[in-house]
């Protein structure tokens, strides 16, 4: 009996098609996923929200404009844009059934990944050995909630991607490892977008208001 | 040595005679567990069927079991506050005391009883309803139950260590800031919800993905039960809310242990944030916790009326509108804020605009009844209780509305008679309703009957005694989260009524829990798995379900499924189907969910003190569950055609 429960688990898509009220559970977790996103979309929005109401009270200290360097925020965007542009070639190389050029646009992302969480800890750490801390005012503790957590999404985003990277190497690509490529890559994307609007909301504007 | 004293002093909530009688209390009761579970050698039947289940019908019990012990102990605080007010200048309670019951009875009844209570019926009803094995994603539910859980414990623990929280469930900064909240209880508040409503989210993603996926073939979305509607309605507005409530906490949470400055009175912060913030969760919430009601009521009134539901399209439109409109409406909770005629217009109008899709419902439920033949079982009875009770709570809710006239209402007793009516006499009564309907579902018997119109007729009885005079003591200026109020006020009779209705109401409980112990030795066996004459799916298959649920997935073609099918089996001439078994792909049992949980303790403790060697530990594990799970591949079995044959032939259905 356990050798026909095997042989169920393993014969692949034909298993699957007599399989009488078995759903399609990449599918499910696809849509699952998508359902997650909306939620964080949500929790970015309330906190872009908090952000807007509270970016002019800084209460004597420090503004955007005098604290943002155009060169800081430029090149992590640069950065952040390219590291989900090879996430998409990582993809691409996915449907083409190559694992290893799938493995290695995963590591050029998550290096890209990694390079702009630094310049981004590098950012932090400036503002606050300038006095700029997140108890100096209400705005810079919406400044560095907003922007932390998206930094603390690519920080998990990465080890995330690691994770998937190794379960390639150990079993190339199924349809189980293919749904996680998409799901994680879907999160980067996301997180992507997420940061246009930070480069805009935040940066940008901060600029010239 | 001293230095231990002092750390145990503060550690441990000490001084109140009544503390003392919980720690005593919980640690015999810990005690008799143990000494049970070993004496019987029952904890490895403990951890297999039920720390480590990922069956939805099991899971669905323990939130059940969970939501009826918070029911308790919310009950308790109620009491203990309609003891303090019965009369003026009352001794029993001091004002500290006093808020911290107020501050956790509100947030255990809305958090760890409504919510897990319509969870268990997510759980219990859903899958069997839509002709489903199990949940969309079994191994994340479970790990919803165990945050819950968790959630619950770290907030229960707040009393006998550490100090309750004391701001109000809805914990209005600058109150609870720093400044002015500096012990570790309104860090046991923010983060025992936030670690349950992570849970709470996840439920609805999983909820969503079955109802919209996982229907039997041929059930139509517009021909799924009302019940799984509800459901479904439910779930979207959980997705939408809580996000707000989550970053409301966390930021609450940023301003307590970092400093930060987004709701104190300084540093430029603004109160208002969160309150705006709590509130856009906050009005969706009641309505999360209302809509499955809504739905148990549709269930239960067409099933006893032998009628089909009357106007389903408009039920399900109602249900759709509700939810969206709701999302529109949370200024109504602080139009004192002072935001303005026009922005206060706006949402007293769309407040008003609920009452609309509420009635339509109301009337439905009438016309169903109408004309039917209705039989008063008990999930009959409270479904009547309920509709008289919700439209006193939904007209007084419309008066709240009133921009101007609120500023008269605004946190008085009428507000509190009138949020109690809608969420007792609408959620309570609700779920009861559904305990009732799918007890026998649940346990393969019947609750008794006779003890269950007592439990009715106090509930009911008191119910009104209790909350009546509230509306009155409301206009005369009573305000609410008082302690204390001298004779010249004139309220002594009215609280003195309403405490007498508390009281009714809790023997009603008490005689509820009798009912059941009662009905496990003498209830009314369920041998036939359809014991009302129902109407949906769930009546289809044995009491109770098995394993599996369906041997074979049902194929739908109307509404009122099996309904159809007894009336096709009934037909002369009926030629019974072979059942075609094959082999049930079903999920493996998993521990991680209940270690991620515990790990989610472990963290929540070390951060309500502000311990980070505790609180960076459980963190580290929670990712270590996610990162152990991601590798598992071999997640799920099949049972195979000879073990379901011989269950099914047991329970007499081959
Ligand atoms: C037609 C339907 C309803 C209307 C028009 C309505 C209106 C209102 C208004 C205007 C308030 C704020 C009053 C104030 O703070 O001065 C309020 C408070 C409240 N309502 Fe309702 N409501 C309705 C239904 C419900 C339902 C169905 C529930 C729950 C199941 C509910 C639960 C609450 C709660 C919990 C509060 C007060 C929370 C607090 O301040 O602690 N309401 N309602
Ligand atoms: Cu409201």
């Amino acid at each position: 009996m356990a050798q026909l429960a095997h042989d169920m688990k393993h014969g692949g898509h034909d298993a699957h098609a007599h399989d009488h009220g078995h759903h399609d559970q990449e599918g499910l977790k696809m849509l699952g996923f998508w359902f997650f996103l909306a939620t964080d979309l949500l929790i970015f929005a309330c906190l872009f929200a908090t952000y807007i109401v509270l970016r002019t009270h800084v209460d004597g200290g420090p503004t955007g404009k005098e604290l943002f360097e155009v060169k800081g925020f430029m090149t992590e965007t640069f950065l952040l844009l390219t590291s989900s542009f090879t996430s998409g070639l990582a993809t691409l190389e996915m449907r083409k059934g190559n694992v290893k050029g799938l493995i290695g646009w995963l590591i050029v992302t998550v290096l890209l990944g990694m390079g702009f969480l630094g310049f981004e800890i590098t950012e932090f750490v400036q503002y606050a050995m300038d006095g700029a801390t997140m108890s100096r005012s209400a705005f810079l503790s919406a400044f560095f909630t907003l922007v932390g957590t998206h930094g603390a999404h690519v920080t998990v985003g990465m080890f995330w991607i690691i994770g998937i990277m190794i379960q390639l190497s150990r079993r190339g690509i199924t349809d189980v490892t293919q749904r996680k490529v998409m799901t994680s890559g879907l999160y980067w994307h996301f997180l992507d977008v997420v940061w246009v609007f930070l480069f805009t909301v935040v940066y940008l504007s901060g600029m010239v208001m | 040595m001293d230095s231990i004293k002092q750390f145990a002093s503060t550690f441990f909530v000490t001084g109140d005679p009544m503390i003392y009688g919980a720690d005593v209390s919980i640690v015999l009761v810990s005690v008799a567990i143990l000494f049970y579970l070993t004496k019987f050698k029952k904890w490895g039947w403990l951890w297999r069927e039920w720390l480590t289940t990922v069956d939805h019908k099991k899971i669905g019990i323990m939130y059940l079991i969970a939501a009826l012990l918070m029911l308790f102990r919310g009950g308790v605080d109620a009491i203990l506050m309609r003891i303090q007010l019965a009369a003026p200048n009352m001794k029993f309670l001091e004002s500290q005391h006093y808020n911290e019951i107020f501050t956790t009875h509100g947030t255990i009844m809305i958090l760890f009883m409504a919510m897990p209570l319509i969870f268990a019926m997510f759980n219990i009803v859903v899958p069997l309803q839509i002709g489903a094995r199990d949940v969309a994603f079994p191994f994340l539910n479970a790990v919803s139950f165990w945050l819950f859980f968790m959630g619950a414990m770290l907030l229960n623990l707040s009393f006998v260590i550490g100090g309750s929280p004391d701001s109000g469930w809805t914990s209005y900064p600058p109150l609870s800031e720093l400044g002015f909240s500096n012990g570790p209880g309104e860090n046991y508040y923010l983060l025992s919800i936030l670690i349950s409503g992570i849970g709470s989210t996840a439920t609805g993603i999983n909820f969503l993905v079955t109802i919209l996926k996982m229907r039997a073939p041929g059930m139509k979305l517009m021909k799924t039960p009302m019940f799984s509607w509800s459901v479904l309605a439910t779930c979207i507005m959980i997705l939408y809310a809580f996000p707000a409530l989550t970053v409301a906490l966390i930021l609450l949470f940023i301003d307590r242990i970092g400093g930060a400055h987004f709701f104190t009175l300084t540093g430029g912060g603004n109160p208002m944030m969160f309150i705006n913030l709590f509130w856009i969760w906050g009005h969706p919430e009641v309505y999360i916790v209302i809509l499955p009601a809504f739905g148990i009521f549709s269930e239960v009134v067409s099933t006893f009326s032998k009628k089909r539901l009357f106007g389903y399209t408009s039920m399900v439109l109602a249900l759709v509108s509700i939810s969206i409109i709701g999302f529109f409406t949370w200024v109504h909770h602080f139009f004192t804020m002072g935001a303005g005629a026009d922005v206060n217009a706006f949402f007293a109008i769309a407040t008003m605009a609920v009452a609309i899709p509420t009635g339509v419902k109301v009337f439905n439920w009438l016309f169903t009844m109408f004309r039917g033949r209705i039989s008063l079982t008990q999930p009959m009875l409270w479904t009547l209780a309920f509709i008289p009770c919700f439209a006193i709570g939904g007209a007084t809710g419309v008066m709240l509305s009133v921009a101007p006239a609120d500023y008269q209402y605004h946190n008085s007793y009428f507000l509190i008679a009138h949020f109690h009516q809608v969420l007792i006499g609408g959620v309570v009564f609700g779920m009861f309703a559904g305990l009732y309907y799918w007890w026998p579902k649940m346990f393969g018997f019947k609750l008794n009957d006779r003890l269950g119109k007592w439990s009715f007729w106090l509930w009911n009885i008191g119910f009104y005694v209790c909350f009546m005079p509230q509306y009155a003591l409301g206009f005369m200026g009573m305000t609410r989260r008082i302690y204390v109020y001298g004779w010249d006020r004139g309220w002594a009779p009215l609280n003195m009524v309403s405490t007498i209705g508390a009281f009714l109401m809790g023997i009603g409980f008490i005689v509820m829990v009798w009912q059941i112990i009662y009905s496990i030795k003498h209830g009314e066996r369920d041998t036939t798995g359809d014991p009302w004459g129902g109407r949906t799916l769930e009546w289809s298959i044995p009491s109770p379900a098995p394993l599996y649920n369906f041997a074979e997935i049902p194929v739908v073609k109307s509404r009122d499924a099996w309904f159809e099918m007894k009336e096709e089996m009934a037909q002369p001439g009926y030629q019974k189907k072979p059942v075609h078994i094959e082999p049930i792909h079903m999920p493996k049992n998993s521990g991680i969910p209940f270690f991620m949980a515990v790990f989610f303790f472990i963290g929540g403790f070390g951060a309500v003190f502000e311990w980070y060697w505790m609180a960076i530990p459980g963190l580290i594990g929670i990712f270590a569950c996610l990162f152990a799970r991601s590798f598992q591949y071999d997640t799920d079995y099949y049972i195979p055609v000879e073990e379901v044959e011989a269950t099914e032939s047991a329970l007499g259905r081959l």
